[in-house]
C-alpha cells in the first residue's frame, strides 16, 4: 500500500493542469482494490498505416502516439492505471483494417481501438466496431463519422474535411478571388472538397467555374492543366499520395514566370514533404490550409512547444536531427489529442473493464469543449456529441521563402454546419 | 475404399471440421475463418477458370466487385432485401464474366491476361466515376437492419459463421461435382490440349465460356456475401490487387485441386497475421515465406501433396 | 485553351509517357520472350532504380547533372545485380516453371518493397533533373527535360536493338528464345543467358525509372502501375517484336492522352483502357506478333 502511495505522489503534482474533474474521477476510481486495479494496465489498440499508401502518415502517427503515451503514463496513466498501446499494421487497406480491428479488440483484448486516418479504412472497419461494441476513435479528417456511420465510431481528435473546407471559403473569396477552379482526386475525399467548397463559395458570393477531377491512377497532370479557364482567379488544389510533387512542378512548368491565378491548396498533398524541396519553388507565395502550423510561429503557444519537443519535431516541422524526415504535422496531433480525450472519457466513466465500453462512448458524447492545453496543443475545440465530431480552428498559411507562415486562424464557428445525424438517439 | 468414397469422405470431413471449428478455436479465429471461407469461394471460382480450364485471368477482381456492388447498391439505394440482392450479386458476377468472356476468350495465354486486366481496370475506374452513388474508394456500409437473410441476423457471429460455411460448402460440393463430371473433364481437356478437344467434337470456346461464367458466379457470390456478412462495399476490392491475390491463393494451395483455394487463402491470411506479430517488416516475412513455400512445393501445397503421396486428390 | 494547343499538349504528354513505357516494357518483354516467365517483380525493379537514383544524386557532390549521370550508370547496375542474384537463388531452382515463378516473383516484389520502405522510407522524394529549362510555346510552357527523356529513351532503345541484332550476345539470346533445347545442344550455356536476360530486363526497368524520377519522384509504391502498363505494351506489341513494343507504347500513350482531351478525365481513362483492350481482342497475336495456331 505504501508503495502505491509513493507512486501516486509525483502523479498528483503532474496532474495539476488536468482539471478537477479528472482528479476527482481518479480518486473515485481507487476504492478498495487499488493494488489489483493499478497493476492491470489499460490496453489500447492502434490501427496503424505502417505499410501501403498511408505509410508516411503511419510513421508519424506512431511517433506522435508513443510520445503522447509517455506523457500520459508519466502523469499517472488513466484512472491510476498504466496504459499500453498495441500497434498493428492495416496496410492502409479496408479489409485488413477490419481484420486488424478484430485482432486488437478480440485477440489482444484491447479496451478500445483508435488511430485510422484513411477514409476507406475507417468506413471498412466501422461496421465491425459496432458489431463488437468496441469504441472506435478515428484520427481521420474524413467527413464520414459526422455523415453517419454508427454510435461506436467517434472523431474527437481532428476537424472533418467538410468543416475545414467551409471555414476556408470566406478568406479565400475575400483575399484571393471569387472565380475558382478546383483540381481534386476523383474519389470520395475529392467529392467532399468539391461539394462543400462549392456550396460555401456560393454563400460567399463567389463561384466555382470549373471542376477538374483527376483519376487516382494518374501520375502526371500536365494534360489537365489546359482545362483551367483563363479567367480563373484562384486555383484550388488538393491531392493525396506521392504524385503531388509532380503536380506542383508541372504547374510551374505550365505557367512559368508569366501570370497565373492565385493558388490555394490543402497541405495534405505535402505532408511528409518539405516545402523547400527542389521543384516546389513555384509554390512561393501560394497559400495552404494547415490543420496545425508545421513551422513554429512567433505566436505559437507553449503547448505547441511542449508537444513539438515531446514528439521530437523541430521548428521547421521535421524530425529533430534529420531535416529530410518531415512530419505530417497538420494531421498527427489528432493521435495525441485523441489519446487524452480517451483518458478524460475513461476517467469520467470510471472505466474498469470491457463491460464499461458503452460508458466511454456516453462519456464522450457528454463532452462539449476542450481547452487549449498540453492535452490539446492544436488549440481549443468544440465537441458535438450528437454527431461525434470535433471542431477546431483552422490555419491558412502562405509560402514565404519556402516556409509556411500563418496568415489566418479561423474561428471554430466558421466550420459549423447543420447536424446530419444524432447518434445520441440511436441504439448501441 | 473406392476412389469416390474416399474423395467424398475427405471433403465432408473438411466441412465437418469447419463446422466444429468455432466450438474449439478462440472467437478471433472463428471470425477469420468466416472471412477466409467467403474469400475461398472467390478463389474456388478462380480455380475453376485457371486451375481446371487453364484461363489465367488478371481481372477477377472485376467479378468479385460486380457481385459486391450489385448487392451493395441494391440494398443501400434500391431498398432490396438481402435474399434477392444476394441472388442479384451472384448473377451479376456470372453475367459480367459471360460478357467479358465473349470478348476476352477470342484471345488465349498472355493476351487473355492483358485483356482481362484492362477490362477490370476499366471496371475499377467506373466505380470511381460513379462516385456519387458508390462513394468511390471510400465505399459505403450496409445498414445493420438490411443484413438479415431469411430471418437470420447476419450480424451475429454465430449466424455469420454458419452463413459463410453454408456458402463455402455449396461452393465446395459444386466444384467437386463439376470436376468429377463429364463437363469437368472437358474443361481439363481444353486446358491440356485445346485442338485435340476440338477434334473430339467439343467446342473449346463454349467450354471456356462456361468455365469463366461459372467462375464469375463464384466470384460474384463471394463479393455479394462479403458485402452482406461484413457490411462494407469498397473500391479496393476492384483493384488489380485482388485479381493477383486470387491467383496467388490458388497457386499457393495448388491449382487444379478442389481444396487448394481454401488452403491457399488460409495460409496467406495467417502468414500476414503472424508476420505482424513477429516484426514491423511484415512484407519481408510474407515475401520470404512465399518464396520458400514455392521452392518446396512448386505446384502449390496440395498440388505437391498430390504428386508425392495422394494421387487420388481431386 | 483552344482545341489545337490542347491536342498538341496531349500529344507531347502522350509521347513522354510512351517513351518511358517503351523502355520499361522492353525489359519485361525480353524476360517474357526469352525465359517464358512473367516477372511480377518487374515494377519493383523499376522502383528500385528510382530509389537508387535518389540515393546516388544525393550522395554525389557537385552539379545535379553529375549525380544524374552517375545514377544512370549505377541504378541499372544495382537492379541488375539484385535480379541476377534472384535468378540464381530462386528462379533457377524452380526450373523457370511459369506458375511457380509468378508466386516467387510476387514474394520477391514484397521483399523489395519492404526493403525500400525500411531503408528509404515511405515518403516521395524529388530527384533533381540534370538540367532544367522550360520551353515556352505561345499557349503554354513545357519542361525541356521531358522532351529530352524522349530522346534518351530512343537512344537506349536503339542500343537494345543493336545489342539484340548486331552482337553475338544478342544472337545467343535470340537463339535461346527460339528454342532452349537446341541452343543448349549447340553449346550455349542457357543458364548464363537466362541470368543475363533477367539482369538486363531489370536494368532496363531501372534505366526508365532514373529517367522518370526527375519528372515524378521516387516512392516505394511506384512499381505497380508501370508493371501493368508495360505488360500490356509487350503483349499488344506482339511478343518478341521490339518494333511492336515501341508502337504499342505509342498507341497506349497517345490514346490515353488524346482520348482524355474529349471526355471527363476518369471517363477518358475508362474509354482509353477499353479501346486498347479491344485492339487485343481483335488482334490476339498483338500488332506485330506472329499468329500462333
Amino acid at each position: 500500500m505504501t508503495k502505491e502511495r509513493d507512486s501516486a505522489l509525483p502523479r498528483r503534482t503532474v496532474l495539476k493542469g488536468l482539471g478537477a474533474g479528472s482528479a476527482l474521477a481518479l480518486a473515485g476510481g481507487m476504492p478498495r482494490y487499488v493494488q489489483a486495479q493499478t497493476s492491470e494496465p489499460i490496453r489500447l489498440g492502434f490501427q496503424l498505416h505502417r505499410t501501403g499508401i498511408g505509410a508516411v502518415y503511419g510513421r508519424w502517427y506512431q511517433r506522435t502516439t508513443e510520445a503522447a503515451l509517455k506523457v500520459l503514463n508519466e502523469a499517472g496513466g488513466i484512472n491510476g492505471r498504466p496504459v499500453e498501446i498495441i500497434f498493428e499494421d492495416d496496410g492502409t487497406d479496408p479489409k485488413r483494417g477490419s481484420e486488424v480491428f478484430e485482432k486488437l479488440a478480440v485477440q489482444r483484448k484491447c479496451d478500445l481501438v483508435f488511430g485510422a486516418l484513411f477514409s476507406h479504412v475507417v468506413v471498412g472497419t466501422a461496421p465491425r466496431a459496432a458489431e463488437l461494441r468496441v469504441p472506435y476513435l478515428v484520427c481521420s479528417e474524413g467527413h464520414h463519422v459526422a455523415a453517419g456511420l454508427n454510435r461506436w465510431t467517434l472523431q474527437p481528435g481532428i476537424t472533418d474535411v467538410r468543416s475545414q473546407v467551409i471555414s476556408m471559403a470566406p478568406w479565400v473569396s475575400s483575399n484571393l478571388g471569387k472565380k475558382v477552379t478546383m483540381i481534386y482526386p476523383d474519389y470520395a475525399f475529392g467529392f467532399d472538397h468539391r461539394d462543400f467548397f462549392q456550396e460555401a463559395m456560393k454563400a460567399q458570393g463567389g463561384e466555382v467555374i470549373e471542376l477538374i477531377p483527376v483519376p487516382p491512377t494518374e501520375t502526371s497532370f500536365t494534360r489537365y492543366l489546359p482545362r483551367i479557364p483563363s479567367e480563373t482567379e484562384v486555383l484550388y488544389h488538393v491531392m493525396v499520395g506521392p504524385a503531388v510533387l509532380t503536380f506542383v512542378k508541372e504547374l510551374g512548368e505550365f505557367y512559368g514566370t508569366g501570370a497565373h491565378p492565385e493558388i490555394f491548396g490543402f497541405i495534405d498533398s505535402l505532408e511528409g514533404i518539405s516545402t523547400e524541396s527542389p521543384g516546389l519553388e513555384f509554390l512561393e507565395g501560394s497559400h495552404f490550409w494547415e490543420g496545425m502550423p508545421r513551422y513554429r510561429q512567433p505566436d505559437s503557444t507553449e503547448f505547441d512547444a511542449f508537444y513539438r519537443k515531446a514528439v521530437g519535431v523541430d521548428d521547421s516541422g521535421a524530425a529533430v536531427g534529420d531535416p529530410k524526415d518531415v512530419s505530417t504535422y497538420a494531421h498527427m496531433f489528432s493521435c495525441w489529442e485523441t489519446l487524452f480525450v480517451i483518458k478524460k472519457a475513461m476517467e469520467a466513466a470510471s472505466y474498469k473493464g470491457p463491460d464499461d465500453r458503452q460508458a466511454i462512448v456516453e462519456a464522450m458524447e457528454a463532452m462539449t469543449t476542450f481547452a487549449d492545453s498540453r492535452e490539446h496543443p492544436q488549440g481549443d475545440k468544440v465537441f458535438n456529441g450528437r454527431t461525434h465530431q470535433v471542431f477546431g480552428h483552422q490555419f491558412i498559411s502562405k509560402v514565404v521563402g519556402g516556409k509556411l507562415e500563418v496568415v489566418q486562424r479561423t474561428a471554430i464557428e466558421d466550420g459549423f454546419y447543420p447536424d446530419a445525424v444524432d447518434y445520441t438517439t440511436m441504439p448501441f | 475404399m473406392t476412389g469416390g468414397v474416399r474423395v467424398w469422405a475427405l471433403h465432408l470431413a473438411v466441412l465437418v471440421a469447419l463446422a466444429l471449428a468455432p466450438l474449439v478455436v478462440p472467437p478471433y479465429h472463428a471470425t477469420n475463418l468466416a472471412r477466409i471461407m467467403v474469400l475461398a469461394v472467390f478463389a474456388m471460382g478462380y480455380n475453376i477458370a485457371f486451375g481446371y480450364t487453364g484461363l489465367l485471368s488478371l481481372g477477377h477482381a472485376l467479378l468479385l466487385a460486380a457481385g459486391m456492388y450489385a448487392t451493395g447498391l441494391l440494398v443501400a439505394h434500391g431498398g432490396w432485401t438481402a435474399g434477392p440482392a444476394l441472388l442479384a450479386g451472384a448473377l451479376a458476377g456470372a453475367g459480367v464474366a459471360f460478357v467479358v468472356g465473349l470478348l476476352a476468350l477470342r484471345t488465349t495465354g498472355a493476351a487473355f491476361m492483358i485483356v482481362t486486366l484492362m477490362f477490370a481496370q476499366a471496371g475499377y475506374l467506373t466505380i470511381l466515376y460513379f462516385g456519387d452513388l458508390t462513394r468511390g474508394d471510400e465505399g459505403f456500409t450496409l445498414a445493420r437492419e438490411a443484413r438479415t437473410l431469411f430471418g437470420l441476423d447476419l450480424v451475429t457471429d454465430a449466424t455469420r459463421y454458419s452463413a459463410a460455411l453454408a456458402l463455402f460448402a455449396a461452393g465446395l460440393i459444386g466444384c467437386l461435382l463439376l470436376v468429377r463430371s463429364r463437363t469437368g473433364r472437358v474443361l481439363v481437356a481444353v486446358r491440356e490440349n485445346s485442338e485435340r478437344t476440338r477434334m473430339l467434337g467439343y467446342d473449346p470456346f463454349r467450354a471456356r465460356l462456361l468455365a469463366l461464367t461459372l467462375s464469375g458466379l463464384y466470384a460474384g457470390t463471394a463479393g455479394a456475401a462479403y458485402a452482406l456478412l461484413f457490411g462494407y462495399v469498397g473500391a479496393s476490392f476492384a483493384t488489380v490487387q485482388y485479381s493477383v491475390l486470387a491467383l496467388l491463393w490458388v497457386l499457393l494451395g495448388g491449382a487444379g485441386t478442389v481444396l487448394g483455394p481454401l488452403v491457399g487463402t488460409l495460409v496467406m491470411f495467417y502468414l500476414v497475421d503472424f508476420a505482424g506479430n513477429l516484426t514491423d517488416a511484415t512484407l519481408f516475412v510474407v515475401g520470404a515465406a512465399l518464396i520458400l513455400l514455392i521452392l518446396f512445393a512448386r505446384t502449390g501445397l496440395l498440388g505437391t501433396l498430390r504428386a508425392r503421396a495422394l494421387a487420388w486428390l481431386p | 485553351m483552344d482545341l489545337g494547343p490542347f491536342l498538341f499538349l496531349a500529344t507531347l504528354e502522350g509521347l513522354v509517357s510512351a517513351a518511358v513505357l517503351a523502355l520499361t516494357a522492353v525489359g519485361l518483354g525480353l524476360v517474357f520472350g526469352v525465359m517464358r516467365v512473367v516477372n511480377v517483380a518487374h515494377g519493383e525493379f523499376f522502383m528500385l532504380g528510382a530509389v537508387v537514383a535518389w540515393a546516388v544524386t544525393n550522395l554525389m557532390p557537385g552539379a545535379p547533372a553529375l549525380g544524374f549521370v552517375a545514377a544512370l550508370a549505377l541504378s541499372p547496375l544495382a537492379a541488375a545485380l539484385v535480379a541476377i542474384a534472384a535468378d540464381r537463388a530462386i528462379l533457377r531452382r524452380l526450373d523457370y516453371a511459369p506458375e511457380a515463378v509468378i508466386v516467387a516473383t510476387i514474394g520477391l516484389g514484397y521483399i523489395l518493397q519492404q526493403g525500400a520502405l525500411s531503408l528509404y522510407g515511405p515518403e516521395a522524394r524529388a530527384v533533381a533533373a540534370p538540367f532544367s529549362f522550360r520551353i515556352q510555346f505561345p499557349w503554354f510552357g513545357y519542361s525541356g527535360y521531358k522532351l529530352a527523356v524522349i530522346v534518351f529513351a530512343a537512344l537506349v532503345l536503339t542500343g537494345v536493338w543493336a545489342l539484340l541484332t548486331r552482337t553475338k550476345i544478342g544472337l545467343v539470346m535470340r537463339a535461346t528464345q527460339w528454342d532452349r533445347e537446341t541452343a543448349t545442344a549447340f553449346g550455349i550455356d542457357t543458364d548464363r543467358v537466362y541470368a543475363l536476360v533477367f539482369g538486363l530486363g531489370a536494368g532496363l526497368a531501372a534505366t526508365a525509372a532514373v529517367l522518370v524520377a526527375p519528372i515524378s519522384q521516387a516512392h516505394y509504391l511506384m512499381g505497380g502501375d508501370p508493371l501493368l502498363l508495360s505488360f500490356a505494351v509487350v503483349i499488344i506489341g506482339g511478343l518478341g517484336s521490339l518494333r511492336g513494343t515501341v508502337i504499342a507504347a505509342l498507341l497506349i500513350g497517345l490514346t490515353d492522352g488524346i482520348v482524355g482531351v474529349f471526355f471527363a478525365p476518369t471517363l477518358g481513362k475508362i474509354l482509353a483502357t477499353l479501346l486498347v483492350a479491344l485492339v487485343l481482342v481483335f488482334r490476339p497475336q498483338g500488332l506485330f506478333g506472329r499468329k500462333t495456331a
